[in-house]
């Protein structure tokens, strides 16, 4: 009976002081719409991220010349993955296709016509492991990565924008300095956030490494696999382990010198840094919500004062000290509660809005509940302290306050 | 009327405030009884103590020193919430500027001591005091729609709404013209007339003189007790029509 006439009676005293009250709560709309949009995004990164990781292709690892647990400078003397670790581990049971890749960057010309993208040495079995299909001409075979022959495939951006709307079939590119016939132009796949497969070019590795890389290069940039079925990638990552180890004459007790990383093991990562980014977003908004919570405390502290002659009424006709203390908190958190169920729908609207590259924010009902918990707890954290004062002020000087 | 059993009495009450210039004695041994059912005024001119004495009466405050027996009941060492509680059951507070909530309808300003005391069915209880009052209409409007005397109406409602030992008036006829002031006294006599304990705070030997006895303080001190024998018996007689309507 007393909780909700004290409820009633908070509500008309909120909306007795309209403007004082929006403003209030405008602090909290604020702190809880961008703890709901931040989430959100962050939430929405992550999960594009792991979208893009399964679109690197199914059943895939690559191996990666430096263990990332190691220091660079403990890394010096690793030694480098080889043609001859790929072959190595093209003998592996389990393994359906091995490209060795070597990468780089350089600019590319038709005519007058300039890019500068990414250039792949690799096999012909690339384009199998990852997915991509040849929309005109032919990857390369066996016999050009052989012969070392100076052809090359080339991602739909780069055809578009060396070419324009000409076919691209048949002419000659410079890359960095050596000419390549183009044989064939990619299917667009769609950017995968820093990383765009549309806007490359592959070569054969055999002509890459000689000609492009510098002089007779042996190093790989990483090796690509993918093996016959998902539950090969465990059995051949272990094999591949073993294997490598041998050809890299590492005893026990030391540490790799190369990384295997499992599509799965790339989500995983991926999803740390994701939750990490959302750590960090949380955080920034966590500080408007504090903000949002001081200007409670504040507007409280000032409605104490001024009401101070009412709680002296109160206490003389028989308010105890958690009579007084509950009234007042039960009107920080309507505020704080209010504030935050408004700023959960400003949230969940913005969160539709808020992009980070391709990604946009997806809310999820647990981040809801989150911000309307954490702004009752706003609301009962910084309506504490005024509301403490209430309930401890003399009832004769409060009854003696004009 | 010795035979009467005191409702509250005060033994060798003493209080003193603590200022920068050095103590100053605000009561000095003050003893005093009031009788159940009395009708008794507190006087004084500023400065008298008066208001102290009223603080310690009503619980507001306590004493340094000295005994205080309400209604059977040693209230001179409580503090606190236990002041709380003893001020909801046993005090019913008259203000000069009557003190209501100003968002709450009369209904809900009379309900508010049964709230805290944690009764049922307030509301009824508080209706029935608002009819005693004469504002069986006026239930539903706020202090800011009523007239002063009405307001002090609903305050003396609450007052009474808890069936407290004594009902403490501080200056009720204060803030109010001639003629509305002596309607409120007519409605405290009347009420006295029911058996209530009415204890008037003034400096306004007019309203002293509706009371049985009459206390004087001066300097801290209980200087005099008098008895007005010709007490102005108000009765319903006296009670225009316009005290139950608009006051």
């Amino acid at each position: 009976m007393l909780f909700w006439t004290t409820i009633k009676l908070a509500l008309r005293s909120l909306i007795g002081n309209k403007l004082r009250s929006v403003l209030t709560m405008l602090g909290m709309i604020i702190g809880v719409a961008a703890v709901i949009a931040m989430l959100a995004l962050g939430n929405g990164v992550q999960s594009q991220i792991t979208k893009w990781v399964s679109r690197m292709g199914k059943n895939t690892i690559t191996v990666f010349p430096h263990n990332p647990r190691i220091p660079p400078v403990l890394n010096g003397a690793a030694e480098p993955l080889t043609l001859g670790d790929a072959h190595a581990i093209l003998s592996i049971p389990g393994v359906k296709y091995v490209s060795p890749v070597v990468a780089d960057s350089k600019p590319v010309k038709w005519g007058n016509y300039h890019t500068y993208c990414n250039i792949i040495g690799c096999a012909s079995t690339y384009i199998l492991i990852h997915d991509f299909k040849v929309q005109s001409g032919q990857m390369f075979n066996y016999f050009d990565i052989r012969d070392m022959a100076s052809v090359a495939v080339i991602g739909p951006e780069t055809a578009t924008r060396l070419f324009g709307s000409q076919n691209p079939l048949g002419h000659t590119i410079t890359v960095g300095t050596i000419r390549f016939k183009v044989i064939g132009v990619l299917v667009p796949k769609g950017r995968q956030g820093w990383f765009d497969p549309d806007n490359q070019v592959l070569l054969p590795y055999t002509t890459a490494m000689t000609e492009l890389m510098g002089q007779h290069q042996i190093a790989l940039n990483h090796i690509d696999i993918e093996v016959q079925h998902a539950s090969d990638l465990t059995p051949v990552q272990n094999q591949i382990q073993t294997v490598l180890r041998i050809r890299h004459s590492l005893i026990d007790g030391d540490s790799d010198d190369f990384w295997i990383a499992s599509q799965l093991q790339i989500i995983k990562i991926t999803n740390r840094i994701g939750g990490a980014f959302t750590m960090l977003l949380g955080s920034v908004a966590g500080i408007a919500l504090l903000i949002g919570g001081i200007g409670i405390m504040n507007i409280m502290l000032v409605t104490v004062t001024e009401r101070t002659r009412e709680i002296g009424i109160r206490k003389a006709i028989g308010a105890r000290q958690r009579d007084v203390l509950r009234q007042f908190l039960i009107e920080s958190v309507l505020v704080s509660v209010i504030g935050g169920v408004i700023g959960v729908g400003v949230g969940v609207v913005s969160a539709h809005f808020v992009k980070f590259r391709h990604a946009t924010g997806v809310v999820e009902p647990h981040m809801i509940l989150l911000a309307l918990c954490i702004s009752a707890g706003v609301g009962v954290f910084f309506g504490y302290y005024p509301a403490r004062r209430a309930a401890r002020l003399n009832p004769i000087e409060a009854l003696r306050y004009e | 009327m010795e035979s009467v059993k005191p409702i509250l009495e005060l033994k060798q009450i003493i209080k003193r405030y603590h200022l920068d210039a050095g103590d100053v004695l605000a009561l000095d041994r003050i003893n005093l009884q009031i009788l159940l059912g009395e009708m008794f005024a507190i006087t004084g001119p500023s400065g008298s103590g008066k208001t102290t004495l009223m603080n310690i009466l009503g619980c507001l405050d306590v004493a340094d020193e000295g005994e205080y027996i309400l209604d059977g009941e040693d209230v001179s060492e409580l503090e606190g919430d236990a002041l709380s509680n003893i001020r909801n059951r046993k005090i019913g507070f008259v203000f000069q500027s009557f003190n209501l909530l100003p968002r709450l309808s009369a209904l809900e300003n009379v309900e508010m001591p049964l709230l805290y005391a944690g009764v049922r069915h307030a509301r009824n209880v508080a209706t029935e005091a608002l009819e005693t009052v004469g504002l069986a209409e006026r239930l539903h409007h706020e202090p800011a729609q009523l007239s002063g005397g009405q307001r002090q109406r609903v305050a003396i409602a609450r007052a009474i709404v808890t069936n407290p030992a004594i009902i403490l008036a501080d200056e009720p006829t204060g803030n109010l013209d001639s003629r509305v002031g002596r309607d409120i006294l007519n409605l405290f006599h009347d009420l006295n007339a029911q058996g209530r304990t009415i204890v008037v705070v003034t400096h306004d030997s007019g309203v002293a003189k509706h009371c049985a006895r009459e206390a004087r303080i001066r300097d801290g001190r209980v200087v005099d007790i008098l008895e007005h024998s010709s007490v102005h018996t108000s009765g319903t007689a006296e009670i225009d029509p316009p005290l139950a309507a608009t006051g």
